[in-house]
């Protein structure tokens, strides 16, 4: 079987975001007065073949906390559904 | 003899030749390990140098660190070999967890290039034995992720166990507790930001990098006899 994987991945509560920071400052000169908790993360994008659902996301889990991610500063989300295989 | 010292190349390090010019000016032996090898080749020391190793994909360090170069150094570290990562060797050291920590993009998201100036804090480890603690030394930084980050229980450690090895004088990157640079457990293992083999000539405005390299050289020979 094979799914399609979205990996968010943000920084860890409590770890300094500049980035959000720094865009959510620029933001009243914009006009746009009412937005709060800007925070920046990464998109990654992949298919993986697996038996199964549970496997692919164990593999997954696997693959951020060794490499995708820093597990010092960021955290991961895993999405993913299955796709119709590639011939 | 004189102390080798082995000088690791990935693709994107750019700060090699610096290094192994010092060293050589020193009086100790310097040569390329090349990140595909499995073996740091006889080397007594080993410097990983700054650059931007992989391009600095995904985060700086995340590649390199998969390196088969970095098993032999990860196994010299463990036998208690001095390993020294300046600028992005550190952040490759933190990712492949030989020190702990991480560095983020600095506070001021700007990429940041100047002198600044760097208090000695311990003596007792591979890059700074023999100094006197509170010895202020000048170099550049040369980084855009120079933030120095660790949770509070893992800065409790570097701080009771005497691991922070260097703090800016005055912070330019939002560090946590002003860190420049630390250590490992075994102290063997050294991390810092600022770059010491730039600041080895009057030429280039200072020539207080030299006694790092130096103490580095010294750690190497006590390591060879010891080996």
């Amino acid at each position: 079987m094979q799914f399609s994987v979205l990996v968010e991945v943000t920084l860890r509560p409590g770890v300094a975001d500049p980035q959000g920071a720094t865009i959510e400052r620029s933001l009243p000169a914009l006009g746009f007065t009412e937005v709060r908790g800007v925070t920046v993360g990464k998109a990654i994008r992949f298919t993986i073949e697996a038996a199964g659902e549970d496997a692919a996301r164990a593999r997954v889990a696997e693959l951020c906390e060794r490499f995708l991610t820093n597990p010092v500063i960021e955290d991961a989300r895993i999405e993913l559904h299955e796709v119709a295989a590639a011939r | 003899m004189s102390a080798r010292v082995g000088v690791v190349l990935f693709p994107g390090s750019n700060c090699e030749q610096d290094v192994i010019e010092v060293v050589r000016a020193l009086g100790g032996h310097a040569e390329i390990l090349w990140h595909g090898d499995r073996s740091v080749g006889g080397a007594d020391a080993v410097v990983v140098p700054g650059g931007f190793a992989h391009g600095d994909y995904l985060r700086p360090g995340a590649i390199a660190r998969f390196s088969p170069v970095m098993e032999a150094v990860a196994a010299f570290a463990a036998g208690g070999g001095p390993v020294v990562g300046i600028c992005n060797g550190f952040q490759v050291l933190t990712e492949a967890g030989l020190l702990p920590g991480a560095l983020q993009k600095n506070r001021g998201l700007r990429f940041l290039c100047t002198p600044v100036d760097l208090r000695v804090e311990t003596a007792r480890s591979a890059l700074t034995s023999g100094l006197a603690e509170g010895t202020v030394l000048r170099m550049p930084i040369n980084h855009f992720a120079g933030c120095y980050t660790c949770d509070e229980e893992t800065l409790a450690e570097l701080r009771a166990e005497d691991r922070v090895v260097l703090r800016y004088v005055d912070n330019p990157n939002g560090s946590i507790d002003d860190i420049a640079g630390v250590c490992s457990a075994g102290r063997n293992v050294v991390g810092m930001m600022p770059h010491p083999e730039r600041a080895s000539h009057e030429l280039l405005g200072s020539t207080d990098g030299l006694v790092l390299i130096r103490a580095l050289l010294e750690s190497a020979a006590v390591s060879s006899s010891r080996g």
